[in-house]
C-alpha cells in the first residue's frame, strides 16, 4: 500500500442561502485557498475528484460547469461521483494507489437552498415502493429516532445533550453556521416537529463547500510539515428497504470502522458525520466511542450540513487538527442515504 | 475596459424539471403492484423461509433468486412511528398523520406508508392497524392509500 | 428468473408491466454575479464581456476562466457584430419549440471575443447561411429590453465580405 496523506484542507463559511454567488463563483475560492495552503499550482494536481448531486441545483450536469472553477487545462484526469465528497476522497485515495500521480484534489459543494430539499432527497429512495410517498428526510430519521428511545439505548435528554453541545462547540468554528449556547431544558421545551424529534434534533439546510489536498508518500513529506495520514478508510453499505435493516444500530459503520482499524490505537478526536442527534449515539456505539470526550469538536452536521459536504468535511476537520498538531490520531466518518443506510469510516494519523 | 464588480440584486429565476416516468416493474415487483391493485398484499418467500414484504427478486443476505409469493395481511403491526405535525405538499395526507413501518400478519419484514390515525395519542408501537384501499386503484404504492387503526 | 407462482387470489387478472412514477421539483435558481452583470448589460442594449487577467474573453461569462481556474474580474464591452464560426440549420419540430422550421441556428464570435454564442440566424435563406458570414444582432424595441439573451431577436447578414474564420481551438497545443 502507498501511504496517502491529506496535506491541506480548506471550506468555505457554512450559510443558511448563498444567495449572491453560483456553485462555481461559491467554489473557486476555497479551490484557491486549498492549493494555496498546500504551495501547490493547478498544474501540478494530478488527479481531481469531485462530489455533489446535480439534484440540488436542479440542472442536469451542473458539476461540469463547476469544473470551470478547477481550470480543467491542459486536459486534467477528473472524477465525479454523484455522493458526498468522502466518497471522492476514497475514489483519490485509490487512484493515488497505482502510483501514476501523486497527488490529488478533492473537492465538494452544494447548494441546498434553491430547491425543495426534502422532496430533492426523496428522489434517491426506491422508486416503486418508497418515492411516490415522498417521505423527507426528518421524518425518516424520525422513525429511527422512535426506534432507539423505545429500545430503551437512548432517552430524549440524551438527544438533546448532543443538540446542545454540537452548537456549544461550534461557537469555536468560525465555519459553523448554527453556533449557541442552550441548555437540555430549553431543547427539551420545544415542540417536536415531527414526533419525537425537535427542530433542535435536526439539521439545517446548508449551503458550503469543501476542498482537501491529498498527497502519497515524499511528496506528502514534502508538502506539509506534519501530514495527515490516512491510516485506514473503509465503506459499506445496507440494503435500501428500511425493514430488512436494524434501524437502532449501524452494522456498515461498525464493519467499516473494523476494517479501518479504528480500534489500532487511541482516538483523540473524532468528527462523526450524523445530522440527527439520535445518529450520533448510534454511531458512537458502532465505533466503540459510546464516552468518548471529544466528539464533533467543529459542532458536527447538527451545526453545518451542506448536502453531499458534510462528510467531506468531518475528514477535513480531523485531518486539519492533525496538521496543526492539536491531534496525533483521530477518527472521521461519512454518511449517505436514509436513516445512516451507507457509510464511510477513515482514521488519520499524524507521525509521532 | 472595466472591472468586474459585484452588481447590485443578483437574478434570480424559477426553475422547474418535471419527470413523467412510466418504470417497468418486472415480474416480481409486478406481482407485488398487481396485488395491491386487487387489494391483495403479497410478501416472497427468503432463503431462510422469512417472508419480505415488500417482495425482493433477490434474497438480500444470499442474493439468491426468489419466486415463492406469500399472500399476507390485510392486517399488520406498527413496529415504529413518527408523527408529522405539519404535512408537506406531497406527503399522502394534508392533515397530521404518521409515518409508519408496518409489518403484515404472515410477514417478517415491515414497510413504509401512512397512518391515518388521527392523533398522535393514537399511535404507539405494537399497535395493530388494517389497510385503507384507494377507490381507484392502478396497480401502484398508492393503491394503498394508508393504514388505519385496527377498528 | 424462474417462474413466479402467483397465489390464488391473482391467477387469471392482467398484470402490471409498468408503473407511472412522476416527479416534479420547483427550484429558485440564482444566476450568479457575472451572469447577472452580463444579462443587466444586455438590458441597457450592451453586450459585457469578461475576462480573468491574461486570460481569453468570455461571453457570456458565469465567472470563472475555465482555463485558469480563476475569477473573470475585468469586464470587456463587445459589439453586436461578428463572424458565423459555425450554424446548423433545424428542420425537426420538437417539444417548446417556437420558430418555423427550417430555420438556422448559429455559433458567431462577436469582434473581440474568444468564445462564441448562440442565437438565431434570419433574414437570410438557409442555403445561403455560411462559416465566414459576417452577422449584426437586431434588438427588440427599447420598451422590451429586459436581462434576457431574447433581447435580442437574432443576427443577420451585414453585407460585409466573409472573413476567414479560426476556429477556437485551432493551432492550440497542451
Amino acid at each position: 500500500m502507498i501511504d496517502v496523506a491529506v496535506v491541506a484542507t480548506a471550506q468555505m463559511p457554512n450559510v443558511r442561502s448563498e444567495t449572491r454567488r453560483n456553485e462555481v463563483e461559491m467554489l473557486m475560492p476555497v479551490l484557491q485557498e486549498v492549493r494555496e495552503r498546500a504551495g501547490l499550482d493547478r498544474t501540478e494536481i494530478g488527479f481531481t475528484c469531485s462530489g455533489s448531486t446535480d439534484y440540488l441545483s436542479g440542472q442536469a450536469f451542473s458539476f461540469v460547469s463547476t469544473l470551470d472553477g478547477v481550470g480543467p487545462w491542459p486536459p486534467i484526469q477528473e472524477s465525479h461521483v454523484e455522493m458526498d465528497g468522502a466518497w471522492a476522497l476514497y475514489e483519490a485515495w485509490v487512484k493515488l494507489q497505482l502510483g501514476e500521480v501523486d497527488t490529488a484534489l478533492v473537492y465538494s459543494y452544494g447548494k441546498s437552498s434553491p430547491g425543495p430539499l426534502h422532496e430533492v432527497l426523496s428522489r434517491q429512495l426506491d422508486p416503486y415502493h418508497v418515492a411516490p410517498l415522498w417521505p423527507d428526510a426528518i421524518s425518516l430519521a424520525a422513525l429511527q429516532a422512535r426506534a432507539l428511545l423505545e429500545s430503551g439505548r437512548a432517552t430524549e435528554a440524551d438527544l438533546a445533550e448532543v443538540a446542545c453541545r454540537s452548537r456549544r462547540a461550534a461557537l469555536d468554528n468560525p465555519n459553523a453556521q448554527l453556533r449557541w449556547d442552550r441548555s437540555v431544558e430549553e431543547h427539551l421545551a420545544e415542540e417536536p416537529i415531527v414526533d419525537p424529534l425537535r427542530r433542535s434534533d435536526c439539521p439545517p439546510i446548508t449551503d458550503g463547500a469543501c476542498a482537501v489536498i491529498l498527497a502519497a508518500g515524499d511528496r506528502a513529506r514534502s508538502l506539509a510539515a506534519r501530514p495527515a495520514w490516512i491510516r485506514g478508510i473503509d465503506h459499506r453499505v445496507e440494503p435500501m428497504a428500511l425493514g430488512l435493516r436494524d434501524l437502532t444500530t449501524s452494522a456498515s459503520t461498525h464493519q467499516a470502522g473494523q476494517r479501518a482499524g479504528v480500534g489500532d490505537g487511541p482516538v483523540d478526536v473524532a468528527e462523526l458525520h450524523a445530522p440527527f442527534t439520535h445518529q450520533e449515539l448510534i454511531l458512537r456505539a458502532a465505533l466503540g466511542l459510546d464516552d468518548h470526550g471529544n466528539v464533533n469538536p467543529s459542532g458536527g452536521a447538527l451545526a453545518a450540513n451542506p448536502v453531499m459536504v458534510a462528510g467531506l468535511t468531518r475528514i477535513a476537520e480531523v485531518a486539519q487538527r492533525i496538521l496543526d498538531g492539536e491531534a496525533g490520531r483521530g477518527v472521521a466518518h461519512a454518511t449517505s442515504g436514509p436513516c445512516l443506510q451507507q457509510n464511510l469510516v477513515c482514521v488519520l494519523e499524524g507521525d509521532r | 475596459m472595466a472591472d468586474a464588480a459585484p452588481p447590485g440584486e443578483v437574478l434570480t429565476a424559477p426553475l422547474v424539471i418535471e419527470y413523467p416516468f412510466s418504470r417497468t416493474t418486472g415480474p416480481v415487483i409486478g406481482a407485488f403492484l398487481t396485488g395491491l391493485r386487487e387489494r391483495v398484499l403479497l410478501g416472497i418467500r427468503g432463503s431462510d423461509g422469512r417472508v419480505l414484504v415488500p417482495p425482493t427478486e433477490h434474497d438480500p443476505v444470499t442474493g439468491e433468486d426468489l419466486h415463492e409469493l406469500v399472500e399476507v395481511g390485510p392486517g399488520g403491526v406498527v413496529e415504529t412511528w413518527a408523527w408529522v405535525r405539519h404535512p408537506m405538499p406531497k406527503h399522502p395526507l394534508d392533515r397530521p398523520f404518521a409515518w409508519a413501518l408496518v409489518r403484515p400478519d404472515g410477514a417478517d419484514v415491515s414497510f413504509l406508508q401512512a397512518v391515518d390515525a388521527g392523533s398522535v395519542d393514537a399511535m404507539s408501537t405494537g399497535m395493530r392497524v388494517q389497510p385503507r384501499w384507494a377507490d381507484e386503484r392502478e396497480g401502484s404504492i398508492l393503491d394503498l392509500a394508508c393504514w388505519e387503526p385496527k377498528r | 428468473m424462474a417462474d413466479l407462482a402467483l397465489p390464488p387470489s391473482l391467477q387469471g387478472v392482467e398484470p402490471v408491466r409498468s408503473v407511472r412514477t412522476p416527479a416534479r421539483l420547483e427550484y429558485q435558481y440564482t444566476a450568479g454575479e457575472a451572469t447577472t452583470r452580463f444579462l443587466r448589460g444586455i438590458e441597457q442594449r450592451r453586450i459585457l464581456g469578461e475576462r480573468a487577467p491574461g486570460g481569453k474573453v468570455y461571453v457570456p461569462s458565469r465567472g470563472a476562466d475555465p482555463q485558469l481556474g480563476v475569477p473573470t474580474s475585468e469586464q470587456v464591452e463587445l459589439p453586436a457584430v461578428g463572424t458565423l464560426t459555425s450554424f446548423c440549420v433545424v428542420n425537426v419540430a420538437f417539444y417548446g419549440q417556437g420558430m418555423e422550421i427550417p430555420y438556422t441556428s448559429g455559433l458567431i464570435l462577436l469582434d473581440g471575443a474568444d468564445l462564441p454564442i448562440m442565437h438565431l440566424i434570419q433574414e437570410c435563406p438557409v442555403e445561403d447561411v455560411r462559416i465566414g458570414m459576417r452577422v449584426e444582432g437586431v434588438w427588440v424595441d427599447d420598451d422590451d429590453l429586459a436581462p434576457t439573451l431574447e433581447s435580442i431577436r437574432y443576427f443577420r447578414p451585414t453585407g460585409e465580405p466573409d472573413v476567414e474564420v479560426v476556429q477556437p481551438g485551432e493551432g492550440v497545443t497542451w
